[in-house]
């Protein structure tokens, strides 16, 4: 019965667990930041979903509406939904200076230049 | 009482930001900027915190006028009042180093972007200090956040971009945690004033949704604070990045999320829930440790300075979450203290490293700094003294801080962690000691005959940032009495009964 | 600051005694160019702070006792300064050597060409500036500051010379002081601090029921090996270590400064915290109190002497001979009787003037032929007979030899373990002294009464150096005909006291 009702958050979780996995399992940085996206993008559903009230409509002034959704939690996502954009931003504007400065977006290739660069290349360490 | 003073601080670098960029062409123009709105905001705090220590009441400020709980509340007790102090005086005091220093290690066209993106982390972190609602904290949070990732990204050395993106992702997932717990907070209780949520939470205790968003804050919070064993960005960040931003994110950007640790735990969540229920302190405890020990002897054995300093740093965010742990109002104000002098003292330590990077032109490692004690005197015994102050020698600002530390730790009878806290400063002596048998015994390599000493602009905010942290060692009779009034305010019983039990929590009488 | 109990001029004395040092130290970098002004400044301090000093036994004396807060540090702790029967004999002490160590380093460093002289007599000035400091404090917390501060001022001196071995050497130094004083004396200070409230010495001590035998003993032993300055075995590494700064400062360090501070805080410790009475009774009830010191110590005496025995290089033999000699006053107070406690504070003195003398011998004799090691000496009596004298006068008060002064500290040592019925204290002193004798006398024999190897072509040492020398080793005679006056100063602090009448 909690599966049915409570879908939304559940649908949340998955999409949370998903990103989580993707940020963690995968070695390409751009993948990397899809993953936090989704990862940031549940906690989204998660808010919206819980603002909606039972028997509300849609948080605009209707003739014949008593109850009405929860407009905060929608006001807060907008807010998160800039800082997932901002983030997304920056972050792929690093992997385009990593792609230039090492050649790949690949990480574990990038591990690899550090390790041989700190151990045999240059004197700065 | 309202002011409107409290808002300043954190618009004046959020508008200050965009015009750097437009109006500037060249850096210096950025630079100037830069130096008056810092210089305005740190006189700003001051006379923000001279009001809130004399008159014993917070200044409040509500943002479009709206009334709290309803609308965004700024709210500057004394605790935030002297954080913002030392985040503003500390960016105040460096800005003159900057100078010289992004000078040297920006390219010109980003200049102007790398001021924008400081003003925009300063006011980040104002704001997380100045505000009482919740969600605000996280925006701001965000806020300073990505600045430093662009700032650490700006290193010369590339490997400063794999940090700045590994700092991004674990960052981020940090700062999400805590939005989810804000929403579990929210949906809960149905207000996001803190002071509100605080009174609601304590009705509605063992509600296991607040359990759960008490668990995320942890954890979200232990990843910005670069808690062991949350800490694996901090290292490569410190060290890559560029070296005027070193200094300011070491020295505060930490303090500012255990501010917002101090802020949680006390203020929203409450004492009682968050060390007797949630047994924080244990976690707290059990965390400091290693975090303690493990930079301790890794700093020993790092040859880049930057990275040592880093895990120094580790292990002083380790001193200052047992100071927390200990649940107990010695403790607290033993990690306020702490909180206080390793901001003056770590950024003393990375402003001479900076100058010595602007001198040789390259990492500072153990190996290249050889004989630099002759070349470059000032910059060096600077050096020295702050050093003096991370072991904890007396007359400097650590040994205050470390003997109430050990105080504290003796008062809740863990003699243990006392001899743990003694064990780590003679670590600490072997990691200083290592740099300053380099600089004073070492030779001098080819091309370091010719360093000159640091340029006045370097030397000013290194002297002046050592000068405070002495100046704590002989005046700690008032930096003492102000921890211990923001410890009296923050936690009203002198400590709890029994914070270290392992029983389930039990709130208000109930189990979840 | 306060300056209490209504004689302020005493209690100016007071400060001046530590100020004069420091600020003759600050200012002197500012003469760096003009050598002859920055010795006779030199000179000048130290005879000042010497006038001041006597000043100070003549208040004492006189029965003032004036006291003076400095500084508060932070809440509930001041630095506060105060006569007190030990620390006016401490300060006397080093007051008087500082005078003749200054004369004798002028010699050394000028002979030698020694480089960076302006460093040398600056920190020699403030490190004696702490000295002052740690003798006449009044609590347990201004008595660690300046031990902590001793450590970092003395540093550059042990690192004088600059180079790899200095620099080993020198960091041992550091590492074992530091690591002691940080380790082991803060935690142990902050205990105090929190069974009792305070850390104010007082007669009697201020322990007295609140620990048990055990958890005095882990305390004591806290104290014990925390002094590290104090060089009980196993710390007792850095003195040797510090061997590699140049001559002068290894009079100060053995004479003078640091390791009498050591052995005087773990005195100061034992009578005015724990209060040797209460050890006492402790040590009754369970051995673990305060026996093992006493057998820490002996097995210092004897380790260290037969040590000092197998090295030829002078100056690490006089290294391992002041580690057995320090824990000879470790073992007075550890006997916590009356009278060993007396002798142990009589040989603070009565060491501090043999030592001296014996480093300026050795200095004496590296200055004038370069020679370091024992087996190099032979016939150098005829050469350098001043110096050679002073060395036997020396050596007399180290093995315990009337007229020397040594002698009577040893005496009232024996008679308190005699007194207390332990033999095997009283063997081990007996066994040590003949030791002492094993170690000192061959050197001079060899020195008189051998022929040289190679012909010697130098001559005497320099002035300066020979009349530092020959007024220690005065010292050594006269002070044994002032030892009533001394020991009843020390007894002060005792409270049963019969002094005993000298033969």
């Amino acid at each position: 019965m909690e599966l049915m009702t409570h879908y939304p958050y559940w649908m949340a979780i998955v999409l949370m667990m998903t990103g989580f996995y993707t940020v963690m399992a995968t070695s390409n940085l751009v993948k990397k930041l899809i993953g936090l996206s989704m990862f940031q993008t549940s906690v989204m559903l998660f808010y919206v979903s819980a603002s909606k009230v039972k028997f509300g409509v849609a948080p605009v002034m209707t003739e014949g509406a008593t109850v009405y959704s929860n407009p905060l939690p929608h006001v807060l996502m907008l807010t998160a939904i800039v800082v997932g954009l901002a983030t997304l931003a920056v972050g792929l504007a690093i992997v385009v200076r990593i792609r230039g400065a090492y050649g790949t977006v690949e990480e574990d290739e990038i591990i690899a230049l550090d390790r041989d660069q700190s151990s045999g290349g240059r004197n700065d360490e | 009482m309202t002011s409107d003073f409290a808002a300043l601080p954190i618009f004046l670098p959020l508008l200050a930001a965009p015009i750097c960029v437009i109006l500037s062409r060249f850096g210096k123009t950025a630079w100037v900027i830069s130096m008056m709105v810092t210089w305005a905001v740190a006189a700003m705090c001051l006379f923000s915190f001279a009001e809130v220590y004399a008159s014993g009441e917070p200044l409040k400020y509500h943002m479009g006028g709206w009334a709290p709980p309803i609308g965004i509340e700024l709210h500057i007790d004394l605790l935030a009042a002297s954080m913002l102090v030392l985040v503003s005086s500390i960016a105040a005091i460096t800005m003159p180093y900057f100078f010289r220093s992004v000078n040297d290690e920006i390219a010109r066209e980003q200049q102007p972007f790398f001021y924008a993106a400081f003003l925009m982390c300063l006011a980040g972190l104002l704001g997380i200090i100045s505000t009482h609602d919740a969600f605000n904290l996280y925006v701001f949070l965000e806020i300073s956040s990505l600045a430093s990732y662009m700032l650490i990204a700006m290193g010369r050395d590339r490997r400063a971009l794999a940090a700045a993106f590994q700092y991004l992702m674990l960052g981020t997932i940090g700062a999400t945690m805590i939005l989810i717990g804000i929403g579990f907070l929210y949906l809960t209780t149905g207000t996001l004033n803190m002071s509100d949520i605080a009174t609601r939470i304590d009705v509605l205790a063992p509600n296991r949704a607040i359990i759960a968003a008490f668990a995320f804050f942890a954890i979200g919070l232990v990843m910005k604070v670069a808690l062991f064993p949350l800490h694996v960005w901090l290292p490569n960040a410190y060290a890559y990045a560029p070296s005027a931003v070193s200094p300011f994110l070491a020295a505060v950007g930490t303090k500012v999320a255990l501010y917002a640790v101090l802020r949680i735990t006390y203020s929203v969540f409450g004492h009682e829930f968050s060390f007797g229920g949630m047994h924080l302190s244990l976690i707290f405890t059990a965390l400091a440790v290693p975090a303690i020990l493990i930079g301790s002897v890794v700093a020993i054995f790092e040859t880049n300075l930057k990275r040592m300093l880093a895990f120094s740093s580790v292990a002083q965010v380790g001193y200052i979450t047992l100071g927390i742990g200990l649940a107990s109002q010695t403790g607290l104000s033993a990690s306020l203290l702490q909180i206080f002098n390793h901001a003056m003292t770590k950024s003393a330590l990375f402003l001479a490293l900076g100058a010595m990077t602007l001198r040789l032109g390259s990492n500072v490692t153990v190996h290249n700094i050889r004989g630099l004690g002759k070349r470059m005197p000032l910059t060096a015994f600077a050096f020295v003294l702050a050093g003096l102050g991370l072991i904890g020698m007396p007359f400097t600002g650590g040994f205050v801080s470390k003997w109430y530390l050990m105080k504290a730790t003796l008062d809740g009878g863990w003699w243990l962690l006392t001899i743990l806290i003694a064990i780590s400063s003679i670590f600490a002596v072997i990691y200083i000691w290592r740099v300053v048998e380099a600089m004073y015994f070492g030779r001098l390599s080819a091309q370091s005959e010719t360093i000159r000493e640091a340029p006045p602009s370097m030397l000013v905010p290194i002297w002046l940032l050592t000068f405070c942290v002495i100046l704590l060692g002989f005046f700690g009779n008032e930096a003492v009495e102000i921890s211990q009034r923001i410890a009296d305010q923050l936690m009203p019983s002198p400590s709890l009964p029994d914070p270290f039990s392992f029983d389930p929590p039990i709130l208000n009488g109930e189990m979840p | 600051m306060i300056l209490s109990d209504g004689y302020s001029a005493n209690a100016v004395l007071l400060f001046m005694a530590v100020a004069l040092p420091f600020i003759g130290g600050v200012l002197l970098p500012f003469f760096h160019r003009h050598a002859e002004l920055r010795d006779a400044i030199s000179i000048t301090v130290s005879l000042a702070l010497c006038v001041l000093v006597s000043q100070l036994v003549d208040v004492y004396v006189d029965g003032g006792r004036p006291k003076l807060a400095l500084w508060e540090l932070f809440p509930g702790f001041s630095l506060v300064l105060s006569l007190r029967p030990l620390g006016v004999l401490f300060a006397a002490t080093a007051a008087f050597l500082w005078v003749a160590t200054t004369f004798y380093a002028i010699g050394y460093m000028r002979k030698n060409k020694e480089k960076g002289q302006t460093r040398f007599f600056t920190c020699f000035a403030l490190s004696i500036a702490m000295t002052m400091g740690i003798a006449l404090s009044d609590n347990l917390f201004t008595l660690f500051i300046f031990y902590e501060m001793l450590t970092l001022l003395t540093y550059p001196l042990v690192v004088h010379h600059g180079d790899k071995s200095a620099m080993h050497g020198a960091r041992k130094y550091l590492l074992t002081l530091l690591g002691t004083s940080l380790g082991l004396l803060l935690p142990a200070i902050l205990v105090v601090q929190h069974v009792t409230g305070t850390l104010d010495f007082a007669r009697g001590g201020i322990l007295s029921d609140t620990l048990t035998p055990v958890q005095t003993g882990l305390l004591l032993a806290m104290f014990a090996f925390g002094i590290g300055k104090a060089a009980l075995m196993p710390v007792h590494r850095w003195l040797p270590a510090a061997m590699v700064a140049p001559t002068p400062v290894s009079a100060l360090l053995h004479a003078v400064a640091v390791v009498k501070a050591g052995v005087f805080s773990i005195g100061m410790v034992i009578i005015y915290i724990f209060g040797y009475d209460m050890l006492r009774i402790q040590t009754e009830q369970d051995w673990m109190a305060g026996t093992w010191l006493k057998y820490a110590a002996a097995f210092t005496i004897i380790v260290a002497s037969l040590t000092a025995l197998r090295l030829d290089n002078l100056k690490q033999r006089l290294a391992y001979s002041t580690v057995s000699q320090l824990s000879y006053v470790i073992l007075g107070a550890a006997l916590l009787a009356p009278l060993s406690i007396a002798g142990a504070m009589l040989h603070i003195v009565a060491h501090a003037f043999g030592k001296i003398t014996l480093f300026f011998a050795a200095g004496a004799i590296y200055t004038a032929s370069k020679k370091k090691f024992v087996s190099e000496l032979d016939g150098i009596g005829k050469a350098m007979p001043w110096t050679m004298l002073a060395f036997t006068i020396g050596a007399l008060s180290i093995i315990g030899i009337p007229p020397a002064i040594g002698f009577i500290s040893k005496w009232y040592i024996l008679l308190g373990a005699m007194h207390a019925k332990d033999y095997v204290v009283l063997a081990v002193i007996i066994a040590s002294s003949l030791l002492n004798a094993a170690y000192l006398l061959p050197i001079i024999h060899r020195a008189f009464f051998r022929e040289p190897k190679e012909a010697i072509i130098h001559g005497e040492a320099p002035k300066p150096m020979v009349v530092a020398m020959m007024v220690t080793a005065g010292m050594t005679i006269l002070l044994f005909f002032f030892a009533r006056d001394i020991l009843s100063i020390a007894a002060e602090s005792l409270s049963a006291w019969e002094p005993l009448h000298l033969p």
